[in-house]
């Protein structure tokens, strides 16, 4: 059993890390070295100025800059949407629960294809603005808070709190925005962290969407541009904006491994 | 779908009875209670939900039903047409194709991506110490963003003897193959990419559940003098039906809407080998710049959801029936 568990770790090594171990050294290898020998295992010399050329030549400083805004923005309006959907539904209890949580969680079994070409044109022409959100960050952001899921998510949650405590803060004269900002909220960090890794890491891995909705390069994200980037900039180069594209998910996975880990497990069991 | 209430508190609150707190049910409650219980207030808390899921969610599944029966282009008012969309898209010759091409994806991601994750989740359960190392490893390719995982193993799927892969191959003595160029290979190719970039979330689903089976069967198993694959067979697998019904049509609705590893490495080539339906659908819409046959591809996206709920709904009816048989 230990010779099999050593090989699986051996084997994990090799297909999980191996890959990215490859493009941190590919980053900084010149393109001559890569083509003649992509597997030895050092270069000599090395070549550091390829990240920078990357970095500010071919704006994935930019970019980067992007993909962290349309997360941020994302992140916000889907926070924003699912505590107080799942404030209303579950603490508030009005008599339309069951209808408003049925419409909501019917969405859950329309796959995003359907939604694709009218959200388009929704956004072409969205309804009371009068201007076409094409080439605008709300393009991105408004639509990632329709996200049933995240409802759900939190309105479990909430259904699972105290409700002595409610009723405390009710007697002591909490209207229902107070009971929602300084109870609520900071019962349910434990979701909201889970909600929150949920929504960044989405956004930083969508590319459908925001090449449809951001045609213009200077609003880009790094998954947009990168695939155009491919065709006019030298490979080493290349290999370095990948590089530097995976830096951020990679040094936040590794620092919030727990909420990862559980909100990929809990994928699976709330939607069971 | 019903929310049930999983855990009561340990005091009844008091005013309604504790026995039907989640239904709404003919609750009495005077009108000063209704506002301070949050009447009003509930629905000030509920107008971004309507905002949003109205806007970018009701409407346009609206819409896409709407749609699917007019010719609509971006100059003029969109006109009725009756069926014609849905005949326009059964008489492609390319649908065909895009539909094989689909589930022929399909079919090698669960033959590549189902046992696999099984099986390191099985093997890992069993882990003991440092059990987070095998978990972070395992999930490491989930967390790289889609699009350079794609690049990257595009550059590592290089045709010529000296890419990546072919130098593996040429290790163990064989020729250079052609990953992406080759129609017989460059789907297997795709789905290889797809499997290493989604495994990892696979895994941890499974390791969630194993984690959760009751340690007394094992114990159990172990008296009566079970081995461990006769242990994995019949407490593991058993334990984890339901998880692997779920994952099982999760991954079925994901890559019946498979989109960026064809997008991105073929763009549908070789000779159409990689066309799939959402790629079809991409085409019609959004290939030209002046404004595509939005009809076409929303009768086409309808039919593909209408199958992707037959098929769950068959699904579960099966299933359902094995299990109370």
């Amino acid at each position: 059993m230990r010779l099999v568990l050593g090989a699986l770790l051996g084997l994990l090594f090799l297909v999980g890390l191996g890959p990215m171990l490859w493009l941190a050294r590919a980053a900084v290898t010149p393109t001559q070295n890569t083509l003649r020998e992509p597997l030895s295992l050092w270069s000599n010399p090395l070549d550091w100025a390829n990240l920078y050329t990357a970095w500010a030549r071919f704006d994935i400083d930019l970019h980067m800059f992007n993909t962290v805004v349309i997360a941020a923005g994302a992140w916000l309006v889907q926070i924003v949407v699912a505590t107080t959907a799942g404030y209303a539904l579950s603490v508030l209890r009005p008599r339309y629960r069951k209808a408003v949580t049925g419409i909501v969680l019917a969405t859950l079994f329309v796959p995003s294809v359907v939604l694709l070409v009218p959200l388009y044109l929704t956004v072409l022409d969205p309804p009371l603005l009068g201007t076409s959100l094409v080439n605008s960050f709300w393009a991105v952001w408004l639509p990632a808070g329709a996200n049933a899921f995240n409802v759900l998510l939190v309105q479990r949650f909430f259904d699972n709190l105290p409700r002595e405590v409610f009723e405390a803060a009710r007697m002591d004269g909490a209207g229902p925005f107070r009971l929602f900002w300084s109870v609520v909220l900071p019962m349910s960090k434990p979701i909201l962290g889970v909600v929150s890794v949920f929504a960044v890491i989405a956004s930083w891995k969508d590319f459908l969407w925001p090449m449809l909705v951001l045609p213009d390069p200077a609003v880009q994200p790094l998954s947009v541009r990168l695939p155009a980037l491919r065709s006019f900039v030298e490979l080493d180069v290349f290999l370095s904006a990948l590089a530097l594209s995976s830096v951020i998910p990679i040094a936040l996975f590794l620092m919030f491994q727990r909420t990862f880990l559980r909100g990929g497990g809990l994928g699976g069991a709330v939607k069971g | 779908m019903s929310l049930t209430r999983t855990a009561e508190p340990a005091t009844p609150p008091p005013g309604p009875p504790p026995a039907v707190p989640a239904t709404p049910g003919p609750r009495r409650r005077s009108p000063r209670s209704w506002a301070r219980g949050g009447g009003p207030a509930c629905l000030v808390f509920l107008l971004p939900l309507f905002l949003v899921f109205g806007v970018f969610s009701w409407w346009p599944i609206v819409r896409a039903v709407v749609m699917s029966f007019q010719r609509t282009n971006l100059v003029s008012a969109p006109t009725f047409v009756g069926l014609d969309n849905f005949a326009y898209v059964l008489s492609d010759p390319l649908l065909g194709t895009a539909v094989t091409n689909t589930l022929y994806f399909a079919v090698l991601s669960l033959v590549f991506g189902y046992p696999i994750p099984l099986l390191a989740a099985v093997l890992m359960s069993e882990v003991r110490r440092a059990r987070g190392l095998f978990s972070v490893l395992a999930y490491l390719p989930v967390v790289v963003p889609p699009v350079v995982s794609v690049l990257l193993w595009q550059f590592f799927y290089d045709g010529g003897s000296t890419g990546v892969f072919n130098t593996v191959l040429g290790w163990f003595g064989f020729g250079p193959v052609g990953w992406l160029q080759d129609p017989v290979m460059a789907m297997p190719s795709l789905v290889l990419v797809a499997t290493w970039s989604a495994a990892g979330g696979t895994v941890i689903i499974y390791l969630a559940a194993l984690t959760s089976v009751n340690p007394d069967l094992y114990d159990a198993a172990e008296m009566d003098g079970a081995s461990i694959w006769r242990k994995v067979w019949h407490v593991t697998l058993p334990q984890l039906r339901g998880i692997l019904l779920i994952t099982f049509i999760l991954q079925i609705i994901g890559t019946a809407q498979v989109f960026l590893e064809p997008f991105l490495l073929t763009g549908g080539g070789p000779a159409n080998s990689t066309t799939t339906v959402l790629l079809l659908i991409y085409d019609y819409a959004f290939a030209t710049s002046l404004g595509g046959d939005y009809g076409a591809a929303t009768a086409l996206s309808l039919m593909l959801a209408v199958f992707l709920a037959v098929l769950s709904a068959v699904y579960f009816r099966l299933t359902r029936s094995w299990s109370s048989s």
